[in-house]
């Protein structure tokens, strides 16, 4: 940063976006509020809940997203270092990975379904008992809002490509643009890295 | 290379990690797996909020803003937890 202005509005930016990323702490905070809780009260039948998820699958998505953040690091340092097209392929790879990861989840809720585990298409009986039903009530929100974040990431990750592709966002100069999308990117991430051991791994 | 070099050991680390996790809860049960898995997590989340969010550059100001939702949350579930393991 050669002088004062860019680094205060980059400052600017980057406290806005943690001020969000806040907010969205708080919002999954209540799930794992509501996850705590139900572990403490119902400790047996929550691990029993949580043995017949796929951890397999929820691991591979682990490394999915895991690697797509490593792949939004990359892009920043590219955008820092005003390299266009070393930009543009890790976010594309970035948002392949985010795709992947929903492609696979798709698949794991298909699998549930027939398994009769997930709740909105299995009946309240065939759980195994009302604390297993709760969990994975907390399972489907707390995925599928999970889910829904990593859509939106999808979205800026493919849109921030194509701009910096078109050049309308300028490097190394837009660099802080790439960098908020990408605080936002491995937010998503670290929440994952919270809901996997607190959905699949209760024992 | 001196940018990308640190990425990578992290995204290593972040993978041996993983295995640690998935290898303690074939292992353990109840309360010590609870702490083994949110450890794991924790340090998963710092070394992603350090290094791939890049905290370890920024100055005091950003650190609180990215710390303080963290610490809201501790309080939160520090006070539920609270209640339900005393009653």
């Amino acid at each position: 940063m050669a002088d004062a202005a860019p680094s205060r509005q980059r400052d600017t930016t980057l406290m806005g976006m943690y001020l969000f990323l806040a907010s969205e702490i708080m919002l999954f905070g209540g799930l794992f509020a509501v996850a705590l809780a139900l572990r403490l009260l119902h400790p047996q039948e929550v691990a029993a809940a949580s043995r017949r998820l796929h951890y397999g699958i929820g691991a591979a998505n682990t490394v999915v997203l895991l690697t797509s953040s490593l792949a939004v690091a990359l892009a920043v340092a590219a955008a820092e270092m005003g390299k266009v097209k070393g930009t543009v392929v890790s976010l594309l790879a970035a948002a392949g990975l985010g795709l992947g990861f929903l492609a696979l989840k798709a698949v794991e809720y298909g699998m549930e379904i027939r398994e009769q585990l997930l709740p909105a298409f299995t009946p309240a009986e065939a759980f195994e008992s009302p604390p297993a039903h709760l969990f994975m009530d907390l399972y489907l929100v707390a995925t599928a809002l999970h889910a829904v974040h990593v859509t939106v990431g999808v979205v800026l990750l493919a849109g921030l490509a194509w701009r910096v592709h078109r050049r309308s966002l300028a490097l190394p100069r837009g660099a802080a643009g790439v960098e908020v999308v990408g605080l936002y990117w491995h937010l998503v991430d670290v929440i994952w890295v919270f809901l996997y051991p607190i959905l699949y791994l209760v024992r | 290379m001196k940018v990308v070099a640190p990425l990578i050991a992290v995204w290593a680390a972040l993978l041996a990690l993983l295995g640690l996790t998935v290898g303690a809860s074939l292992m353990l049960t109840g309360t010590p797996s609870l702490v083994v898995s949110l450890g794991i997590a924790s340090a998963k989340a710092a070394l992603i909020a350090w290094v791939y969010m890049q905290l370890r550059r920024e100055g005091g100001l950003m650190r609180i803003m990215a710390l303080g939702a963290a610490f809201w949350l501790l309080i939160l579930l520090g006070y539920l937890a609270l209640d339900y393991l005393t009653r």
